[in-house]
């Protein structure tokens, strides 16, 4: 039903996409897996708290789809929504801060890895209530088009957001209203331990689209080449007032649920086939032998990357925490 | 704004009054905002053609077109969660539910994201959100349609919670509310959409957070809101007819709340009730007496009493459901034992 593009624009292919935008997907990929280690490795280390929810080995859904979008087109986020945010421009060291509790985090220490928000670059919230973006999205589109702008709202959410009600309640009222937003839903297959044939019925999540007379579109998620040409044509269809489009990007993630979670119910041999499609390696296999960038290009952004990171670490670590006043702070606009 | 009763029952004799109901003093607020700001919208169940459940927004569609008053599909978690989305892009959303007990299904929306968005973000989101719906119970429609739960929001760092008495209140604190940066819970007693009350025409706005002294009076005061303020009023009434004179505090903003005219009033008479609608056990009447209490012990002749409805669901049959929550006998009752009592 749904349509499948899991073979478009991807190795069998030409690439067709500048050298600027396939520097700044690998940059934009690099710099979530090493921002995440880095905070993993924090966590381990006992200088970080809280709940932390990967996405390492997603990074090609989020950056495929976010290299399509302008700065101030929107996106809501998920628990697991470092990569979102770091995809759309957030910047490493006021998440670090953020994840660190600190006061020159994203949200003041306030709000922590689950609810980073960064509305000057469009990130309307990651969202510690699955599912919950989905309505939010729905409005922030509404919003644009009430405006008359071309603004388009992209909707990341999980496989577990799938049976709730406030996905059909969003979708469903972008349809009607033919809104222009872009729901990503990124099936890495669990929810928690819950397999995702054990939490949707029906075939497919995109295959959904038929019944709210949408495209559903179901694209390997590991694939940001894949990933990229089904968003742009979303994108593009939501930005000329066509109304919204529902993708399924099939992914895994490398970790457990969250940093707690060592993932027992997961067969081993599952996991080693998931990292054989790991995203950064794909795509570097594809632009290598291409010869669209070089193993140059890739040992520069490496070292920019980790520089980045590290002195996004450095940033959060010398941060102070906030004063105690900042407590009922900001709960009230004046 | 303590002089509204004193206005109100000087112009009843006035030529210049202008009697209108509850529901229409509402609809003006609406009108005269969407006509101000042209970021104002109105989203929700039958808003549009329908009017509202209680004809609320009658006649907007036609003035305003569908791109503002956008009716929904029932989807409550919709209209809460869309509602958010355009309110943190820069928009200010008026989202009405049908009534109060749906918005369980929006209570995330409503809890988890519009009133923590902008905490959890560090204070940066601005979420212009009013969020009315109508409550309370005594027109028969039983259990899952007459609930009074201000308390469900009171209770929830982030919300204002607005609930008027007469439609001079409802006017001018829905124009506040739809001014205000924050997210507003907008609490209409439905038996109160009918009721007629003296508005002027044109913009004025009565404040959120401040209490108003509905009646004067030396012997007790009633602290209440919403439509029980009438009940009160009318108790008030039968009492002074017995020579005891009750003072009634109108508290009209539950969040934030002013207690200070009720502590004043309390420190004259000596003696409060407190009154709602909603279920006693852990109702709003809880913090309003601790705070009586805590700011005016030394003048209490007596301890402070609570009135509210009986621990049980809204009961259709009408002699259950009248028996249910506090009668005008019921605070007449209440008054009397308060002062017999000392």
């Amino acid at each position: 039903m749904a349509e499948n593009a899991s073979q478009s624009g991807s190795q069998n292919g030409a690439v067709t996409l500048s050298r600027d935008k396939l520097l700044w997907i690998y940059q934009a990929m690099m710099r979530i897996r090493r921002f995440e280690e880095a905070a993993e490795e924090a966590f381990r280390n006992a200088r970080m708290r809280g709940a932390l929810h990967f996405y390492i080995g997603e990074e090609a859904t989020a950056t495929g789809i976010c290299a399509e979008l302008r700065t101030d087109d929107y996106i809501t986020s998920t628990h697991r929504g470092h990569g979102h945010c770091i995809a759309k421009g957030g910047r490493l060291s006021k998440m670090m801060a953020e994840l660190y509790g600190r006061a020159t985090g994203y949200c003041g220490g306030k709000g922590g890895s689950m609810h980073i928000a960064d509305l000057d670059l469009g990130i309307l919230g990651a969202n510690g209530i699955v599912g919950a973006g989905i309505p939010i999205a729905a409005g922030a589109a509404l919003g644009a088009k009430l405006r008359g702008e071309d603004r388009v709202t992209v909707c990341f959410f999980g496989d577990g957001a799938g049976p709730t009600g406030a996905f059909h309640e969003g979708v469903n009222f972008a349809a009607v209203q033919s809104l222009p937003v872009i729901f990503v839903c990124e099936n890495n297959n669990y929810g928690m331990a819950t397999t995702s044939d054990k939490a949707n019925a029906g075939p497919s999540i995109a295959g959904r689209g038929v019944a709210y007379g949408i495209p559903g579109v179901e694209v390997d998620g590991n694939d940001v080449f894949a990933v990229n040409a089904v968003a742009r044509e979303a994108i593009d269809r939501a930005r000329s007032g066509k109304g919204p489009t529902l993708i399924e990007a099939e992914t895994y993630r490398f970790k457990g649920h969250t940093v707690h979670d060592m993932a027992p119910y997961r067969a081993k041999q599952e996991l080693e086939a998931w990292l054989k499609r790991d995203p950064i390696e794909r795509f570097k296999r594809v632009v290598e032998s291409q010869n669209l960038l070089t193993a140059e290009d890739f040992d520069r952004i490496d070292e920019d990357v980790v520089r980045e990171v590290e002195m996004a670490i450095e940033f959060a670590e010398a941060s102070p925490f906030p004063p105690l006043e900042a407590i009922e702070q900001g709960v009230y606009a004046d | 704004m303590t002089t509204t009763t004193a206005v109100a029952a000087v112009s009843q004799e006035a030529p210049q009054e202008r009697l209108i109901f509850f529901n229409q003093a509402l609809r003006e607020a609406i009108d005269e905002e969407m006509q101000r700001d042209p970021a104002v919208f109105v989203i929700g169940e039958e808003v549009g053609i329908w009017g509202g459940a209680y004809k609320v927004t009658e006649g907007l569609l036609e003035k305003y077109g569908e791109s503002r008053i956008i009716d929904t599909p029932i989807s409550e978690a919709l209209i809460a969660g869309a509602a958010v989305g355009a309110s943190i892009t820069g928009l200010r959303p008026i989202a009405e539910f049908m009534y109060s007990d749906f918005m369980g299904i929006a209570m995330d929306q409503i809890v988890n994201q519009a009133a923590k968005n902008r905490y959890m973000f560090g204070g940066k989101a601005t979420l212009p959100i009013v969020y009315r719906a109508s409550t309370g119970a005594g027109i028969g429609n039983a259990a899952q349609h007459t609930q009074s739960l201000e308390a469900w929001f009171t209770h929830i760092p982030g919300l204002k919670v607005v609930a008027p008495s007469t439609p001079y209140d409802a006017k001018g604190l829905l124009k506040s509310a739809i001014r205000d940066n924050n997210v507003v819970v907008f609490l209409e007693h439905k038996a109160l959409y009918a009721s007629r009350g003296n508005v002027p025409e044109g913009d004025y706005v009565v404040p959120l957070g401040v209490s108003d002294v509905k009646r004067e009076g030396t012997h007790a005061t009633i602290v209440t809101y919403a439509r029980q303020v009438t009940f009160a009023l009318e108790a008030a009434e039968q009492l002074a007819q017995e020579g005891v004179e009750v003072e009634v505090i109108d508290l009209r903003t539950l969040y934030p709340m002013d207690i200070s005219k009720a502590v004043a009033s309390v420190q004259k008479t000596n003696r409060a009730l407190v009154v709602h609608e909603a279920v006693q056990f852990g109702g709003f009447g809880g913090e309003i007496a601790s705070q009586i209490q805590q700011q005016a012990f030394d003048y209490l002749d007596a301890p402070v009493e609570r009135l509210g409805a009986l621990h049980s669901p809204v009961p259709f049959s009408e002699p259950l459901e009248f028996g249910s929550f506090p009668s005008v006998d019921r605070i007449v009752d209440a008054v009397r034992d308060l002062i017999v009592g000392v």
